[in-house]
């Protein structure tokens, strides 16, 4: 994979604290990438460093060959969607997916039809900002943005400010204008759930450190850190000595890798149910005292029951063998 | 969180520097030559602690008519509904647009030995004298009640409105009956606004110059003293009295300071206002709205007292208890006579001028110091906050010290009787109106919009052009009328300041008045009114 985007050794320090700590990444030509963290893990700071809002206090950001880390923000040519979309309150739409346009009024006119017309919104050029829906204005937005045909789109949470019933269509909106123009795009978001649909890679960071990068299936299934095996999906730890591990170890078992077994090596009790469908979460506290979660058909146990839990596959073991 | 380039820094040390050029030297130097007077014979001459402590307990007495007419009148427009509550609640707030001077004359026209009141009083007794003479304190107190009762009222009405019915609610189920609600509730939460008004009130009343001026006669306080003992030609002792009341309302200014620091404890959540309690006794409906209105005749009296003089021919109005003839022959000298146009004029184009500047001094500042935090942004905001402090008297006086030599080295230059002087001093009284509501305005603005526009590709100058500026059109519209308004009407400065060639409207005023042309002085006083009612208005339009 050439790195037609680069993140290399990327620092950047706010009083004592390392809000990013020497971040390398590569983002394909075309590619999207999410930045996947809770908050403080330095994912918006990173999206700043590459807007150019921030300065790195070490590293550089390379675009298609070209190191543009000194560069102003005006001059490195990507794009951004903000949070709140900042749309331009005293612009109407037409003038707002303009504003980035250095052409004729003609070409202008007609380029913003065109990326009007590509997120959907043809004929609301002259449409005032605040007319628009929520989910409007954030395809304004990113008509905006992609109007000057940037090298690099940025997206910081593009979908924190909708409503739980828009997300879903608004995400899907935004895949598939993304998908249209191909631009190599790089995205800020809490949510895994954004992170897994939008992002053909995601990269986890974690106090300004990065975790791992890779695909969704390959974050799940193959962590690389105990951070990635809790952050990323459900999972419950447990004393490495109760699944084979040696004592004083740490094991990452996820609850639908474990299940309900007359033979099974763990006994407890069934302290909680949680329900997801034809399946649920089982709260079990076992006899050491350790609380865990078993993925289980919906009539599997009772609450109070006494059961027995085995233990399919361990998916990460941290301070001692297996 | 954008780092503070050299380019910013080098910004900043410059608008420092401007700044404490016509603020704070301007000062230093009168403090200095004030050192060169004699202290003792300040206290001896009991002339001159009289006045100190004319203006401290005249400035105490405005705060207490004040706060005695603003108050209840904020209660009852508040929380009480009855006909004509939204109209009178807005002209209410009417004495505020009126420029000192021009309110003062209008009380000599109305409540004067020769005013209208006066006469009615006479013709009714028939005696052959006035029944009374507008002079002294009482004049001076009664000029000051009325047009300084409008802060107590704006503040106090801001105050209970943003009160939370739930507190008065929730102290009525503890047992509270309305008294104990109002002294143990009511009145602790609208301290911060009741405060805010009288250290307001009490910094305008220290500065307060047109009315005792033309009512004090012989009773002085600081700035009256201040003029006379420069016209005296005792310079030194002018600077020392200079320096004595800008040490007092540095003091004032401190504590408004501090007590600002303080306001943010006030509100603790968001509520919703008590519900207006509508009378529904028609008697008492009748008698509030009866009582409404009076008010309202009593409060635009001057106003009409001063456009109906504005239409009395000069010398036709003698002993008469009205005016015997009308006309329009005063407005017609005013735009005809080349020497009357000549003031207006001259208003005009340095009160837009001074108000220019003084928006684009505030928006430099405010891109310093809340767009880029610079870490001279605290210091920039007190200079710009710092004239607002300093009495006009206080202000014109530094001014013409600092500027009638010329010592390029030190920063002076000779300004005094050029056309320059005026403007600076308006420009310098200006920079408080527009700082404070621009530094506001740049608070509110989201930095995300600038972000975008730099990503997007604009340069500076476009960023400023089509993003920022538009965006603080209200920012700039209301700071910059209330500015322009100010400068327009501005006589303090005015009158230490002006030459013949550069006088403005209200040296006019006072020279017509001088010369007995009534209706001359009435007439440039309504123009000054309407001029300023029309700036105050497109302010506003452009502010929504």
């Amino acid at each position: 994979m050439s790195g037609y985007l680069r993140l290399e050794g990327l620092t950047k320090t706010y009083a004592e604290h390392r809000a990013v700590d020497a971040l390398t990444l590569d983002v394909a030509r075309g590619e999207v990438l999410a930045l996947l963290g809770p908050s403080g893990s330095g994912k918006t700071t990173t999206l700043r460093l590459l807007a150019g809002f921030e300065r790195p206090d070490a590293g550089r950001i390379v675009v298609d060959g070209e190191d543009v880390t000194t560069f102003a923000p005006a001059a490195r040519r990507f794009g951004m969607v903000f949070q709140n979309y900042a749309l331009f309150p005293h612009l109407d739409v037409g003038e707002n997916v303009a504003f980035g346009l250095r052409t004729s009024r003609e070409v202008a006119a007609k380029r913003v039809a065109e990326v009007l017309e590509m997120v959907d919104l043809a004929g609301f050029a002259r449409r005032k900002v605040a007319e628009l829906s929520g989910g409007q204005q954030q395809r304004v937005a990113l008509a905006r943005s992609l109007a000057p045909e940037p090298r690099v789109l940025l997206l910081d949470e593009p979908l924190s400010n909708l409503d739980p019933s828009l997300r879903e269509r608004t995400r899907r909106e935004l895949r598939e204008a993304i998908g249209r123009t191909g631009i190599t795009t790089v995205f800020v978001t809490h949510e895994q759930e954004e992170a897994f649909d939008l992002g053909d890679r995601v990269a986890v960071l974690s106090a300004g450190r990065l975790e791992q990068v890779g695909t969704p299936d390959e974050l799940y299934d193959r962590p690389a850190t105990v951070f990635v095996a809790t952050f990323v999906g459900r999972a419950n730890e447990l004393p490495g000595e109760l699944v084979g591990g040696r004592p004083g170890s740490r094991a990452i078992v996820r609850p639908e890798a474990m299940r309900f077994a007359a033979a099974g090596a763990l006994a407890g009790t069934v302290v909680a149910r949680r329900f997801a469908g034809g399946h649920a979460y089982f709260t079990v506290r076992g006899e050491s005292g350790v609380t865990f979660e078993v993925f289980a058909e919906h009539g599997a146990a009772r609450v109070g029951a006494a059961v027995r839990v085995a233990v399919d596959r361990v998916l990460f073991r941290e301070g001692g063998g297996a | 969180m954008k780092r503070f380039g050299l380019r910013g820094n080098l910004s900043a040390v410059l608008l420092v520097l401007l700044l404490a050029w016509v603020v704070v030297y301007p000062l230093l130097v009168v403090g200095r030559e004030a050192l060169g007077a004699d202290l003792g014979a300040f206290f001896a001459q009991p002339t001159e602690w009289l006045a100190l402590w004319a203006s401290l307990w005249t400035s105490a007495a405005s705060v207490a008519l004040a706060a005695l007419v603003g108050v209840p009148l904020a209660f009852v427009f508040e929380r009480y509904d009855f006909p004509g509550r939204k109209v009178l609640g807005a002209l209410v707030a009417l004495p505020a647009v009126m420029p000192p001077l021009v309110g003062v004359i209008a009380f000599l026209f109305l409540y004067g030995e020769s005013g209208f009141v006066a006469r009615a009083v006479q013709a009714l007794l028939a005696r052959a004298e006035s029944p009374w003479r507008l002079q002294g304190p009482v004049a001076i107190l009664l000029v000051h009640a009325y047009s300084m009762y409008v802060y107590f009222y704006l503040f106090t009405r801001a105050g209970l409105a943003k009160l939370d019915a739930a507190t008065l609610e929730a102290a009525a189920s503890l047992g509270a009956g309305p008294f104990e609600t109002f002294r143990r509730v009511t009145l602790p939460l609208l301290r911060p606004s009741l405060v805010g008004a009288a250290l307001l009130t009490f910094m305008t009343a220290l500065a307060s110059f047109s009315a005792p001026y033309v009512f004090g006669g012989g009773f002085r306080v600081m700035t009256t003293q201040i003029v006379n003992t420069r016209l005296n030609g005792d310079l030194a002792l002018a600077m020392l009295e200079t320096a004595m009341l800008t040490a007092v309302a540095l003091l004032g200014f401190a504590v408004v300071q501090w007590t600002e620091g303080n306001r943010a404890v006030a509100s603790v959540g968001k509520g919703t206002p008590p519900a207006l309690r509508i009378i529904s006794n028609p008697l008492a409906r009748r008698l509030a709205a009866a009582a409404g209105w009076l008010l309202a005749a009593v409060l635009l009296l001057p106003h009409a007292t001063l456009i109906l003089i504005s239409f009395v021919p000069v010398n036709t109005w003698t002993t008469e208890a009205l005016p015997p003839a009308f006309g329009v022959v005063n407005y017609r000298l005013l735009f005809s006579e080349a020497e009357r146009l000549r003031p207006m004029l001259n208003s005009l184009w340095m009160a837009g001028a001074a108000t220019a500047l003084a928006v684009a001094v505030a928006v430099w500042a405010g891109q310093l110091a809340v767009r880029r935090r610079s870490p001279l942004g605290r210091v920039i905001e007190m200079l710009l906050a710092l004239p607002w402090a300093v009495p006009g008297t206080v202000l014109a006086i530094a001014l013409a010290t600092v500027f009638s030599v010329h010592r390029p080295l030190a920063g002076r230059f000779i300004l005094v009787g050029t056309a320059a002087i005026l403007p600076l001093a308006y420009f310098v009284r200006n920079l408080p109106l527009t700082g404070r509501a621009l530094l506001a305005g740049f608070r509110q603005l989201d930095p995300a919009l600038d972000e975008a526009a730099q990503s997007l590709g604009a340069g500076r100058l476009r960023r400023l052009t089509r993003v920022t500026l538009p965006l603080l059109k209200p920012a700039i519209a209301a700071g910059g009328a209330l500015a322009f308004v100010t400068a327009l009407g501005d006589f303090v400065t005015s009158i230490l300041l002006y030459t013949f060639e550069t006088r403005p409207i209200s040296i006019e005023i006072l020279t017509s008045l001088r010369v007995g042309e009534l209706g001359v002085a009435a007439a440039f006083g309504v123009v000054l009114m309407a001029v300023s009612a029309a700036a105050l208005g497109v302010g506003a339009r452009l502010g929504r």
